[in-house]
């Protein structure tokens, strides 16, 4: 048999259930691999002995007859989701220390369907970011470097270390969130599969807050098929979040499992060629195309007109609900507190101090467009476009079942790339964040590599909660891609 | 738009974040360049648009109006940064308080 770390989800709990491998010695066998490959910088807290207990528990499970659909599988978390006495920082020094004392729900449904944690993965903080490079615990170092090139890339972001830990096959599937690409573009830099559900899909109970109307927990895996098999036990309406939604969960898995596309109209949308994205790119989407009519599916021609508006909107949106959300952080129930000379000078020096720079930045941005006298400029203006990107999608989706696009623009780049303009950094999202803007699910697939050899992205987009049919695609993506590079070393 | 130092500045106490009077003019660089960026939106003609203020299509579930939770001031207590007051000590989870500057003199 394959070592354990290099099997699927799928076919390491096929592993278990056949008595080949008993939980406990799967999480050795991933532990391990945290310690070989700790300068990745993927983690923020390993959880060892709290991985070896649930494994024994898991194990003891399975002996009864109550395996669960997640029954013994390492998982990493990230460091945005709150798990009962391990410490979640949001990789923010503001949070540094905190330990919660509730479970996020979508970890408790995790542990429920019998995963085990193995630890607390790092993340641009507060989730702001497109390079896992504005953690206060240090930037995550891809396990992808360019061909004859040494220099470290970055593993995308926002859940950049949950991308490395899986890339590095650390665990075969790990949590992250999205609220403008965080989860499908990291997958593109690390040649891993990425998936962000409908807005309202999986509970945000327990998960910190960044921008309330667009955050989606969602699911990293090497294949389609894991990512199906975790979505599903990570979904399900939560009373405790009034957003998620009252639907039943659907079979995803089973979706991933047929790929068979004949028939399926694919929209290929004008508007996401733009002057910026690498040649290579442009090629590999038009191969995925090739591939997906080759399959069987009808490719049609659309139009989402107020693409190229998706991101300055989203640059209201999200930092004028970050502005509010972060409030909260205020020296005085948990985290850090810096003293001052009345309540407000602490207020403002351990908010000073507790968040980075892009966070004070975002905060400021967010700050000024709801101040008295902008409201209607900014916040308002946001909205309207927001509901047009929406009307955009949907009269797309009268035409075709699901949208093939780029993930991001560009392969990973290097550390210290794209830092000095935050507008530049920004542009790493276009392709991600006007599904993000209209709530609908997403899932970035690898689909080959660039001529440095590093992974690149294809995005498949699906109507809201129906998340069968884009898996579907992406599954018949998958199989035609063949993708099965791996980085060297890992 | 084009911020000076004293709008960000009053951005800046707004939000409750100090910063230091030398970092104010980069920073009102920096906020200005992003909200220029962001003006392009002036392009698109939003007059009769509705502003969109949640993705969901989804009627969103009411619950009954009871209390689910409480009882647990301890662990509400458990991060407080500069520890907790409970107002009895043999019984944490009665209720305590969290502890601040005084602000009354």
């Amino acid at each position: 048999m394959a070592a354990l770390t290099d099997l699927t989800l799928a076919a390491l709990s096929q592993a278990m259930a056949k008595g080949e491998a008993s939980a406990v010695e799967v999480a050795d066998a991933h532990l391990k691999k945290l310690d070989e490959h700790r300068a990745l910088n993927a983690f923020i807290t390993e959880t060892p002995d709290r991985a070896r207990a649930m494994a024994k528990a898991s194990d003891a499970r399975r002996a009864k007859g109550e395996a669960g659909l997640l029954e013994g599988v390492p998982l990493a978390i990230k460091d945005l989701f709150c798990t009962e006495g391990v410490q979640t920082t949001a990789a923010s020094n503001i949070l540094k220390g905190f330990v919660p004392q509730y479970e996020s729900t979508v970890t408790a449904n995790l542990w429920k369907a019998g995963a085990v944690m193995v630890g607390k993965t790092n993340l641009d903080e507060f989730a702001m970011g497109s390079s896992n490079m504005t953690s206060h615990f240090g930037g995550v170092e891809n396990p992808w470097k360019r061909r004859g090139d040494n220099r470290k890339l970055v593993p995308g972001g926002s859940s950049g270390g949950s991308a490395a830990a899986v890339a590095a096959f650390m665990v075969p599937g790990s949590t992250g969130t999205d609220t403008g690409g965080s989860i499908r573009q990291p997958a593109a830099f690390c040649g891993i599969v990425g998936l962000k559900p409908t807005y309202g899909r999986c509970s945000r109970w327990g998960v910190v807050a960044f921008s309330s109307s667009l955050d989606q927990p969602g699911p990293f895996a090497r294949t389609v098929e894991d990512s199906a098999i975790l979505l599903r036990a990570m979904s399900g309406h939560d009373p405790k979040d009034s957003t998620s939604a009252p639907l039943p969960v659907p079979d995803f898995a089973a979706a991933a499992r047929n790929p068979d596309i004949r028939g399926l109209r694919v929209g290929i949308p004008k508007e996401y060629r733009v002057d910026g994205t690498s040649p290579e790119i442009v090629t590999l989407w038009e191969r995925g195309i090739e591939m997906l009519k080759a399959a069987g599916a009808a490719i049609v021609d659309v139009s989402l007109p107020h693409t190229k508006y998706a991101l300055p909107a989203y640059y209201i949106v999200a930092p004028a609900e970050c502005s509010s959300n972060l409030a909260r952080y205020d020296g005085v129930r948990y985290g850090l507190r810096v003293p001052g000379k009345d309540l407000t000078d602490m207020y403002e020096n351990t908010r000073a101090a507790g968040f980075g720079k892009e966070v004070r930045r975002r905060v400021m941005i967010g700050t000024y467009v709801l101040s008295a006298g902008y409201y209607d400029a900014y916040y308002k203006k946001a909205q309207q476009i927001r509901a047009l990107i929406a009307r955009d999608f949907r009269q797309a989706f009268e035409k075709c079942d699901v949208l093939l696009t780029p993930t991001a623009p560009t392969a990973a780049f290097a550390a210290g790339e794209k830092m000095d303009d935050p507008v530049t950094m920004y542009l790493n999202d276009m392709f991600t964040i006007p599904a993000s803007m209209a709530g609908l699910p997403g899932i970035s697939v690898p689909a080959g590599l660039d001529k440095d050899g590093l992974p690149l992205g294809l995005q498949l987009i699906g109507r809201a909660f129906d998340e069968e049919t884009m898996l579907k695609a992406a599954a018949a993506l998958e199989k035609a891609a063949g993708f099965e590079g791996r980085a060297a070393g890992y | 738009m084009s911020l000076d130092k004293d709008t960000v500045a009053r951005i800046a106490r707004l939000a409750r974040l100090k910063v230091p009077e030398e970092e104010l003019a980069p920073l009102a660089g920096e906020l200005s360049g992003i909200l220029a960026w962001i003006e392009q939106l002036n392009e698109v003609n939003t007059a009769d648009v509705a502003p969109m203020a949640s993705v969901s299509d989804v009627t969103l579930p009411m619950r009954e109006d009871k209390v689910t939770d409480g009882g647990i001031a301890e662990k509400v207590l458990a991060n407080a940064p500069g520890g907790a007051v409970y107002i009895d000590p043999t019984d944490r989870n009665a209720g305590g308080f969290f502890t601040v500057p005084k602000v009354v003199e």
